[in-house]
């Protein structure tokens, strides 16, 4: 890697750690505009439902299959619910959300903020003295920081009911061994991983998003690069976060 | 006051005031950083050597807090209008007043339909921004801009791409705007003509510095070849016709560029 890369990854970097400071500032006063922020859960979250939904279900349906699959072999079916179970909490119901949640929420992020750039709204707010961190940045982040661990829960929930519909109805596993070994394996320790999981995956996705968007260069081809590197710094600092969050938990 | 920028100078020595009260037109050809100087008049920028004052401040000896309350006594309109995309009109207007005040809500449609009635758009206050025409935005834009009744407004090329009755109404608000609100009012514009209709008095930017000043029949009357070049809108003159090049007949008859 040339002195050029890096210097400009550790300029990207620095840019991201103050632009996140001062957002975390603006969030105090965020938080006192309900409205504002409830619009932007629903905006990050709601509207990212239906695409949650039913690739938690694929995903789930997918475990089911190959957990199946694979277990037979040892003569262990009836362990499928805590495989797809454990599997969804702790490492693909996360992972996968966060992904998702990149190309659907954080690109519609993006692309929103860089076009308010790109038309002078960010900057009649300033001349407004009104400042966009407050009320266009922090609003929209701490909306994806909060939508992310709710579409997760809801990523496992369809998940395991996928599992559940291959392992149980197609595959005949028993129902009651399906979901008492659920049951018996999945502690708080596994919720709570997956929980610790989708929200620092929140916040990483959440700013990347925002904090590109409102560096975009103000031009249509800025606004579509800014787009294009959400995404792809999104899923890399994603799946980067989930290795050492992983080692951290076991 | 210098300013520059990527190594140029966009501004070297330049020297202007604006008066209390008056309409003062900044003129200058494109790219001479017309909009850079509506840029360190609101702080955006930041002056490199010298001084910007507003209201007998200087804007670089002040927080980001001083900023912010000095911009409360200023109105922009921008030339796209820059509308906030995902308010319909009325709240486009409403919203100084609800960031800035308390105002009890009838109080506040009382006032933004007031400032709407004098734009003459009162009934387009639940139209969206999008569903508006160029001048129509242009003229929400300016009732934004004079809700919160500023004591400065800047005006970023407010003629550029109307037809002409729009181009008359955006005149007449000015003026108007001006005469009874006793709005100082700077207008940054290449429009010659439009400008000296209601300009006090204007001032001519090229390369950097002030080359001109007065009104429009004193400038009108200048013996200055810039001066005259940009007012009557010569294609050569001392702003070359041709961008600097090699020599034409070298570069048509000689070896290839690459």
């Amino acid at each position: 890697m040339s002195n050029g890369y890096l210097l400009e990854g550790v300029r990207r970097l620095g840019s991201v750690a103050i632009f996140f400071f001062q957002l975390l500032i603006q969030c105090v006063p965020a938080l006192a505009r309900p409205r504002l922020l409830l619009y932007q859960i629903y905006n990050a979250g709601a509207r990212s439902l239906i695409i949650i939904m039913l690739s938690g279900l694929f995903v789930g349906m997918v475990l089911g299959l190959q957990g199946y699959d694979l277990l037979q072999r040892f003569g262990s079916e009836e362990a499928l619910g805590t495989a797809a179970a454990l599997g969804l909490l702790r490492e693909l119901a996360p992972v996968i959300t966060a992904l998702l949640f990149a190309g659907r929420a954080g690109t519609a992020l993006t692309s929103e903020i860089g076009l308010m750039r790109a038309t002078d709204q960010l900057t009649a707010m300033e001349i407004m003295a009104v400042d966009p961190l407050r009320y266009v940045a922090a609003p929209r982040f701490l909306g994806g920081v909060i939508a992310m661990p709710l579409l997760t829960a809801i990523f496992s929930v369809i998940g395991l009911y996928g599992a559940q519909l291959i392992g149980v109805q197609l595959m005949g596993v028993d129902r009651g061994v399906f979901w008492s070994q659920t049951q018996a394996s999945v502690d708080l320790h596994d919720v709570n991983e997956g929980l610790v999981k989708s929200l620092v995956f929140g916040v990483a996705c959440s700013l990347i998003a925002v904090h590109e968007g409102y560096h975009a260069e103000p031009t249509a081809e800025g606004v579509g690069l800014a787009t294009t590197r959400t995404v792809v710094a999104s899923s890399v600092v994603t799946l980067l976060l989930d290795y050492v969050l992983t080692a951290e938990f076991l | 006051m210098h300013y520059g920028v990527g190594g140029r100078e966009v501004f070297s020595g330049l020297d202007l005031q604006v008066r209390r009260g008056r309409i003062t037109g900044i003129m200058g050809p494109s790219g001479t950083g017309k909009t850079t100087l509506l840029r360190l008049i609101t702080a955006q920028i930041s002056a490199d050597r010298g001084r910007v004052a507003v209201f007998g401040r200087d804007l670089a000896e002040l927080s980001r807090g001083e900023i912010y309350a000095l911009r409360r006594r200023m109105g922009m309109l921008f030339q796209n209008g820059a509308l906030l995309t995902d308010m319909s009109v009325f709240e486009n207007v409403a919203f100084p007043v609800r960031e800035h005040t308390d105002l009890p809500e009838p109080l506040i449609e009382k006032l933004v339909l007031t400032k709407l009635q004098a734009v003459g758009l009162r009934g387009a206050a639940d139209l969206m921004p999008e569903e508006l025409s160029g001048g129509m935005a242009r003229r929400v834009a300016l009732a934004r801009a004079i809700v919160m009744d500023p004591e400065v407004l800047l005006y970023d090329e407010p003629f550029v791409g109307l037809d002409p009755i729009s181009l008359g109404v955006i005149l007449r608000l000015i003026k108007h705007m001006n005469a009874a609100l006793g709005i100082t009012s700077i207008i940054v514009s290449h429009d010659v003509q439009e400008l000296a209709t209601i300009a006090d008095e204007s001032y001519l930017i090229s390369g950097g510095r002030i080359v001109a000043s007065g009104t429009p029949d004193e400038l009108r009357a200048s013996s200055s070849p810039a001066v005259r070049q940009f007012m009557t809108g010569s294609a050569d003159g001392p702003v070359p016709f041709q961008y600097p090049a090699p020599d034409y007949a070298t570069q048509l008859f000689g070896a290839p560029r690459r």
